[in-house]
């Protein structure tokens, strides 16, 4: 469904030659992107590509070193956002950014025209404005009680409402279930109709080839093509994207059938500082040998799961056990002391496991240290692990005394995964392990994380890509606000069954469901 | 057009060039200023050196000014690796003196001068680090804003100490003079090389707290906590007690500072005992970037500043405003290198490529530039540059440039 008028391709903007470089990186170089006017575009490419440079300076929050930027034929030079916003192009950030005190109203109101807010007239506009786009939302609902869809489609509507006709969706589908992708992709289209232009940034080929009418790809920071999505398949998309051919399918070894219990959580549950429970009478297994995948939308309790076994926050009831020892209630340090294995890879790498400004070696020390004897610091033997794990890993520095922010992520994750390995874990607990990480990389965390199956290391995943978590698991577990709504045999779930169970729906529930629970 | 971008880290020998050239520019800048004032740059800034540097007797006074400057910057700076706002080493620094004090009185009059003075500096880090848990404890369990309580606990020490001074120790031999009774004379510092062997205590710290951050556990937690408090946590570091660790060698040492420059320098406390070493040194530590043997260069430097002014007001009739402006201007450039060695001003550039096809045919495909466009498109840019013109091009629908 190609909707492009062949006779007008009239342009909604263009941006050429833009360069931009930090430092000695060079984000951009002579990059050619253009837009026509009642078009969905995707832009697609790997992390550091220079995808979110480009968006960043279309959206006036950096300048570029060099090109220029045409809205509707006119040239513009963006000063700050406020310029970017006024020529009609609208951003929706992945993370969004809504004022959580106000109203869904509020936040699509504020900083539009007039000095006061009226609640009622706002409400009405705004609810007649959101149904001309298909769009269903209560303005009158508070911004904490909207779900993450609701808070999603606040976003959009919020950036159509200061009148924008450009819009600029970051990842919209990261935080969706397949049914709400699919609502998404109803009123995106409904836009294009009315002549609004989209630019959609996805990982997510097959949304790209079911969604958009055109493709720009990047790839180190230059535009390597633009075509339109009948003309391609989504083989050659990744190859433009890579440089290369890139096998996409994940191994799958046998979990051995001797595997015994390694971790067993039973009526787990715990509450945020704020008093909300997050997690609800959790209970579940992992033997040795398995990768338990966890899928579920964002702020559904993964975080709190993997932060409550590794012992980090406390639990108000429940039990963990791990190889027969109750570790429930133990601190991290504790839970070492007791001779228990365990390695735990946070979402967050540079905010918690790791410490951006140090370097490798310093890095490496952090789980190490506090078993030197001593009050001094023994770094020789860090600095020789550090040298292994950097070798072993392939992990790409200048040396071991490189800081740590300044390695792309992939590295950055190898460096996390490499020390946590290097302690030989029985358990290796990991939070959206390749966020953020380009293809190659993901394909080597997967591998080493295969390794470490059949090494006999119970692994439990926390993931957000469902092809993923089919492909590389054995076993998935569902979360829906704290609880568990199913465990289901990763060989023959589909993912629209997981979707149905990511919106609450229980597995015994879901439609065609029950033939495929879990053995166990 | 400019606008400001990132550097990349400078080699370490280079941004040491700069932060000394920083300097004198300073130098040159007052130099600027001070001319049309009426003053001969040359004879104010020899008499400013002189001041400083000129005679023994000149740098033994600023080695006694940078004493208890950098024993101070050296206890903020524990603080400041923890991202603990400490604002209070006034206070700290007065508290310190007045446990010291305490002490010289309570002792017995025959006590041995070595004993003493052990208890007095055991008095003193003891009186800065209460003066420094106490925002701490509020900090680390309450959440409080350290730095505010910090900066309001110099109030309270002040006036602690003005209460001291006229009233509780009002010394009775003084004849109805407000005033505290001295330090006994076996209390005071000996000399080594014509200064009182503070100067030996501060080089000894400076080792140590370089030692303690860089080579011991402690230090270690102290850098991870101050980096990131989950990461702490996740690697199961009890993140409050290193954190009242730090806080509490941070404050004592800063005490110590006071009881130093108590019994080396002053040997009675007053009010204004201090001399605005607490705020200073908060400055000496943010230039040193929190490390320990710079710090103990740049105590030096501002020492030098403020013991060359008072020279200065006294040899050539320079006002106090005057060797004023002469202090900031130098403190400025040195902070403004700061600045430059982080950041750099590139001047905006923007050129028309002309060979490249503006609006996609309806096939789509966008032509890959290929590495003779790339060549053009390279000379298209070194003529725009040098001709400063850049023009629109027939390819480009309305596009003016500038």
């Amino acid at each position: 469904m190609i909707h492009v008028n062949p006779t007008t391709p009239e342009l909604a903007f263009s941006m050429r030659g833009i360069s931009k470089t930090f430092g000695s990186v060079l984000a951009n170089e002579n990059i050619h992107f253009e837009v026509r006017k009642g078009e969905i575009h995707a832009l697609l490419g790997e992390n550091g590509s220079g995808k979110s440079t480009l968006m960043n300076i279309l959206s006036g929050i950096y300048q570029p070193d060099d090109g220029i930027i045409e809205v509707n034929g006119v040239e513009k030079i963006f000063h700050s956002p406020i310029d970017s916003i006024s020529s009609g192009i609208g951003m929706v950030y992945q993370h969004f950014m809504l004022a959580e005190p106000l109203t869904a109203g509020e936040n699509i109101a504020a900083g539009t025209k007039g000095f006061f807010l009226n609640r009622k007239t706002d409400s009405r506009t705004i609810r007649e404005f959101s149904e001309k786009y298909g769009m269903e939302i209560d303005p009158d609902k508070l911004t904490h009680q909207l779900s993450v869809s609701e808070k999603q489609t606040v976003e959009i509507l919020k950036v159509l409402y200061r009148g924008a006709r450009i819009l600029v969706l970051d990842e919209p589908t990261a935080v969706l279930t397949p049914q709400e992708i699919r609502r998404l992709f109803i009123v995106l289209r409904k836009m294009r109709e009315s002549g609004c232009s989209i630019v959609f940034i996805s990982h997510k080929l097959n949304e790209v080839m079911d969604l958009c009418d055109r493709v720009t790809v990047l790839r180190k920071g230059r535009s390597i093509e633009t075509c339109n999505i009948a003309d391609i398949n989504s083989y050659d998309l990744v190859e433009k994207m890579v440089g290369r051919k890139v096998d996409l399918s994940i191994d799958r070894p046998l979990p051995r059938p001797d595997g015994t219990e390694c971790l067993l959580v039973e009526n787990m549950s715990l509450h945020d500082e704020n008093g909300y429970k997050k997690l609800n009478r959790i209970s579940f297994s992992l033997r040795h040998g398995e990768i338990l995948g966890v899928a579920g939308l964002a702020g559904g309790g993964q975080k709190e799961l993997c932060e409550a076994v590794a012992g980090i926050i406390p639990i108000d009831e429940g039990k963990i056990i791990f190889d027969g020892t109750n570790i429930s209630g133990k601190s991290p340090r504790e839970i070492i002391r007791l001779g228990v294995s365990m390695s735990f890879i946070p979402e967050d790498r540079l905010g918690m496991g790791l410490v951006a400004s140090m370097d490798i070696a310093d890095n490496i020390l952090l789980k190490d240290y506090a078993f030197q004897k001593g009050p001094f610091l023994h770094t020789a033997e860090v600095r020789k692990k550090a040298e292994q794990i950097v070798e072993d890993l392939d992990i790409m520095t200048p040396g071991i005394f490189h800081p740590v922010r300044k390695l792309s992520g992939g590295n950055i994750q190898k460096v996390i995964l490499g020390r946590e390995i290097n302690l030989s874990p029985k358990l290796l607990i990991t939070a959206y392990a390749v966020r953020g990480l380009d293809i190659n990389s993901s394909y080597t965390i997967y591998n080493l994380l295969n390794e470490q199956k059949k090494k006999n290391v119970a692994i439990l995943y926390i993931g957000e890509d469902l092809d993923v978590l089919l492909e590389l698991c054995d076993r998935i577990m569902v979360l829906f606000a704290g609880e568990i709504t199913g465990i289901v045999d990763a060989g023959s779930a589909t993912k629209e069954e997981i979707g149905q169970m990511m919106s609450g729906t229980k597995l015994a529930d879901v439609v065609g469901g029950g033939k495929h629970v879990s053995n166990r | 057009m400019f606008r400001i971008a990132k550097k990349d880290d400078l080699p370490k020998w280079k941004s040491m060039l700069i932060r000394i050239a920083s300097v004198f520019v300073g130098l040159i800048l007052s130099g600027l200023v001070i001319v049309p004032l009426g003053y001969n740059p040359v004879t104010t800034f020899s008499a400013l050196f002189g001041g400083a540097f000129g005679s023994s007797s000149a740098l033994i006074t600023t080695i006694k000014i940078a004493i208890p400057l950098s024993i101070t910057a050296l206890g903020l700076a524990v603080a400041f690796r923890m991202k603990f706002w400490n604002i209070g080493g006034e206070g700290q620094i007065l508290m310190g003196c007045v446990f010291a004090t305490y002490i010289s009185h309570q002792m017995p009059q025959s006590t041995n001068g070595v004993v003493l003075i052990v208890l007095m500096g055991v008095a003193g880090f003891f009186g800065g680090a209460v003066w420094a848990l106490i925002p701490g404890v509020f900090r680390v369990y309450f959440r409080t804003n350290e730095t505010l309580f910090t900066l309001m606990m110099n109030y309270i020490a002040l006036f602690i100490v003005q209460y001291l001074h006229f009233v509780l120790w009002r010394n009775p031999a003084s004849h109805g003079f407000p005033g505290i009774k001295a330090i006994p004379l076996q209390a005071h510092l000996p000399k080594i090389f014509g200064i009182h062997i503070g100067w030996i205590i501060a080089l000894f710290l400076a080792a140590l707290v370089f030692l303690l951050i860089r080579k011991t556990k402690l230090g270690y937690e102290i850098r991870v906590v101050g980096e990131s408090e989950p990461t702490a946590n996740y690697a199961g570091m009890n993140v409050k007690k290193v954190m009242l660790t730090g806080i509490m060698l941070s404050g004592g040492i800063v005490g110590l500072a006071g009881m130093i420059k108590l019994t080396g320098d002053v040997y009675t406390l007053s009010p204004d005992i201090t001399g605005n070493a607490g705020f200073t040194a908060i400055v000496i530590a943010w230039l040193s970037n929190l490390s320990a043997p710079v710090i103990m260069f740049v105590s030096i430097l501002i020492a030098a500043l403020e013991q060359g002014s008072q020279i200065i007001q006294i040899k050539s009739g320079g006002s106090a405003a005057v060797t004023g402006i002469i202090q900031g201007l130098i403190l400025m450039s040195a902070l403004g290198a700061e600045f430059f060695l982080r950041y750099r001003v590139v001047r905006r550039k923007r050129y028309v490529q002309a060979n490249h096809p503006v609006t996609g045919e309806i096939s789509g495909t966008a032509e890959q530039p290929s590495s003779e466009n790339m060549e053009q498109k390279d000379k298209q840019q070194i003529a725009d540059d040098a001709n400063h013109v850049s023009e629109g091009s027939e390819v480009v629908p309305e596009g003016d440039a500038k």
